[in-house]
């Protein structure tokens, strides 16, 4: 043992001491152009929203620093207060449905059935098409008077409802369409975790006599619960800072019931040219998505160190 | 015959003080020498719509008249406007010439300096050809295309008045008259509106920042003014009030369900498809109601002025424009195209294909013209006689945009039951600190 320890110490040493002259002088040139694209496309635009957030700077005009007053305008704007509301909502149902449902459909899709590759192919479909103009097809089938949905509705005695068209309705209508669209990816990540669950403990539960509830809860659901972080994760940051279909289909109305810090955002700093506070706003959109991310990692890793500490 | 004379007289100091015409020298007749700039490039930055495609579709004639070529491109107008703004900002446009919303932009474009001023080219008869002269533009064109000083930094090229569409089968059917004022027109929609049926007697824009377009006719029409002498904003009035509840009422009570939600879009949808049986909205809507594969109400639909109010009787106004980068190098060769663009055959054309209505009165009463009209003729007329009774329809500051989002938010929570007066005192706290940081910036 004693000799083992010696030996180890003195044969690194030995070893270390050609490769250095073997090594390049340094590594750091390798690093430059890396480092110079992070810098202008990442650092550069970080530190500039922040510089550009501390000035009074509206287009057309001088701007002026004035230190923190735009982030003292943010507690007392109703509008942005509205918004982070708005966005948090529609973010939670649209983490959600497509989570619980792509997950069902994975389920469904890994059983072996006729037709299942032509029906895996139609399920992911919306998951293509481009968002302003599948915005712009559920905007006319959301018409209260001559769409499809109040039709299909009225087909089993369901009152016309106001979709989109009143602001009561118009997030859950919206995370509808969203639903639509991004339950296939959900669905495409569950699979490829399904796909790499080992048969072992189904046999055994099936032996043991356990019910298809009760295989999904204590074996599916646990085994895939990495992948549905990740899934869960990727369709947080994608809910928070969605834009384009709620743009295309309500612009943020009725009135501002849709609008989201991100449609707030665009809006102040693109409609009306004020710089400095659209980024103030966008600087405290980022901080926001940090946090909810690491909640979200926070979560991931006790979940291991319960797994760890109960022994699974 | 003295006062002839006197008056000739006055003219001619007049004109010395101005220093313009008599110092150039120039024979009496000069001819526009449009070949002048031949071999000059030109960038155009257009809006998105039918001004645009009309520009471009004919712009080989152009380039023929003058060997001056000419890049085009259009863009749908929201990323257009903030295209421009940020080209002129940065000092170095990509383009020459520049089409702006006059409704939204123009305080904005004045104050920042961006355009080049056209009144020495007006005045100049090497530049501009004899017909092309101010008193043609209509009193809202000059409205829109000069600044406080006079000054004129561009050219007028398309208005658009907000008339009553009506639906003449749903009409005839209730036996109803067209209305001619705001009460006579509650009391046609109440009779018009079969929720049974699935018909409604009215609808309109109720989407924020979208309505305000609607909203002002009514404004305007109960005596409403936007800005006092001041400049402070007063939508926030009596008249505002009582606008506000007529639009309430209209857009609550006979308009369909979802209304609070809907843009032009869904309006047009909406009466096109015979489910509303009025629409307040912009002239350039006949070609896509009178056209078979969009419209079921091809030939039944009825055009005329916006209904009188209790003080009086406007069409809220809106227009584009055609202005020269001061920037720009090509000022000149710029200033041919504006021209050529606002002249009696493009306004003619697009007159006549319904897509855009020109400013100027040379162009609209020309009995020629109106003969090539594809649209009916109680389209025109409406615009005839919109043009008569034509006011601006937002008011001409810089954060219009701040302004339509605001109190049109407002007008939208009153679709849900809010009180008129409490929601537009509401917005017009959070719209004067902007409207006043804009004014002192």
């Amino acid at each position: 043992m004693s000799a083992l320890t010696q030996s180890t110490p003195a044969a690194a040493q030995s070893d270390a001491a050609p490769e250095k002259e073997l090594r390049p002088p340094s590594y750091w040139p390798f690093v430059v152009p890396a480092l110079v694209v992070v810098l202008a496309i990442i650092i550069f635009p970080w530190i500039f929203t922040i510089w550009m957030s501390l000035n009074e700077w509206k287009v057309g005009s001088p701007t002026t620093f004035v230190g923190f007053s735009n982030y003292l305008r943010l507690p007392s704007d109703p509008r942005f207060i509205e918004a982070i509301g708005h966005t948090l909502v529609y973010t939670v149902l649209s983490v959600v449905l497509p989570l619980v449902l792509g997950t069902l459909a994975a389920v469904v899709f890994h059983q072996k059935f006729a037709g299942r590759g032509f029906l895996r192919g139609i399920f992911i479909m919306p998951m293509m098409a481009t968002p302003v103009a599948i915005a712009l097809v559920w905007t006319m089938m959301f018409h209260p008077q001559l769409g499809v949905l109040n039709y299909l509705l009225s087909l089993v005695g369901i009152p016309p409802q106001l979709w989109v068209f009143h602001p009561g309705t118009v997030i859950p209508s919206l995370v509808l369409v969203e639903t639509w669209q991004w339950t296939p990816l959900i669905m495409l990540i569950v699979l490829g975790g399904l796909a790499a669950i080992p048969t072992e403990p189904y046999e055994s539960a099936q032996i043991d006599g356990a019910n298809i509830w009760q295989v999904f809860r204590f074996i599916t659901l646990p085994l895939i619960m990495p992948f549905l972080f990740i899934a869960g994760m990727i369709r947080m940051i994608d809910a928070v800072k969605s834009f384009d279909i709620i743009f295309a289909i309500t612009q943020g109305g009725p009135g501002s019931a849709s609008e989201t810090i991100n449609l707030y955002l665009y809006s102040v700093a693109f409609i009306y040219y004020d710089l400095g506070y659209g980024s103030a706003i966008a600087v405290v959109f980022f901080l926001l998505i940090v946090a909810l991310a690491a909640v979200m990692l926070y979560a991931r890793q006790r979940m291991l160190w319960t797994e760890i500490a109960s022994g699974a | 015959m003295a006062n002839h004379h006197i008056s000739r007289r006055t003219l001619l100091a007049g004109t010395a003080a101005a220093g313009a015409l008599s110092l150039t020298g120039l024979p009496a007749r000069a001819e526009v020498n449009w070949k002048k700039y031949a071999g000059t490039k030109l960038e155009v930055i257009l809006a998105k719509g039918p001004r645009g495609d009309n520009l471009q579709k004919n712009i080989k004639e152009f380039t023929d008249l003058t060997g001056i070529q000419v890049e085009s491109e259009q863009i749908p107008e929201q990323q257009q406007r903030q295209k421009c703004v940020i080209e002129l900002t940065s000092g170095r446009p990509s383009f020459d010439v520049v089409h702006m919303s006059y409704h939204v932009q123009k305080r904005q474009f004045e104050k920042a300096g961006w355009l080049a001023d056209l009144t020495p080219y007006m005045k100049d008869p090497t530049l501009t050809a004899p017909d092309l002269v101010e008193s043609d533009f209509s009193a809202a064109g000059l409205q829109y295309c000069k600044n406080d000083k006079g000054q004129m930094l561009s050219l007028p090229w398309s208005v658009d008045y907000f008339i009553l569409y009506y639906n003449k089968e749903l009409f005839q059917k209730k036996g109803v008259a067209v209305p001619k004022t705001f009460d006579e027109m509650i009391a046609a929609a109440e009779k018009l509106t079969d929720t049974k049926e699935g018909t409604y007697g009215f609808v309109g824009r109720g989407l924020r920042n979208a309505n305000m377009t609607l909203w002002t006719n009514f404004f305007l029409n109960y005596g409403g003014e936007f800005l006092d002498a001041k400049g402070n904003i007063l939508t926030d009035g009596p008249e505002a009030i009582e606008a506000t509840k007529l639009y309430q009422t209209l857009l609550t009570k006979v308009a369909p369900p979802g209304v609070a939600g809907f843009n032009w879009m869904e309006s047009m949808a909406s009466f096109s498809q015979g489910r509303s049986a009025m629409w307040i909205d912009g002239v350039g809507w006949a070609p896509p109601l009178e056209d078979p594969a969009a419209s079921r109400i091809v030939g039944k639909v009825g055009y005329t002025v916006v209904p009188a109010g209790p003080k009086g009787q406007y069409s809220a106004t809106y227009g584009d424009g055609l202005g020269i980068a001061a920037a720009s190098k090509n000022k000149e060769a710029a200033y041919l195209l504006c021209q050529w663009a606002v002249s009696k055959k493009q306004g003619a054309r697009l007159l006549q294909a319904g897509g855009g209505v020109p400013f100027r009165n040379s162009i609209l009463n020309d009995a020629e013209v109106q003969s090539g009209v594809k649209m009916p003729k109680e389209w025109l007329q409406s615009v005839i006689d919109s043009a008569k009774i034509s006011k601006l329809g937002l008011p001409v500051v810089i954060p219009v945009a701040e302004f339509r989002d605001l109190v049109g938010a407002a007008l939208t929570s009153t679709l849900a039951g809010a009180d008129p007066a409490t929601e537009l005192k509401k917005a017009h706290e959070q719209y004067r600190p902007i409207l006043e940081r804009s004014e002192k910036a």
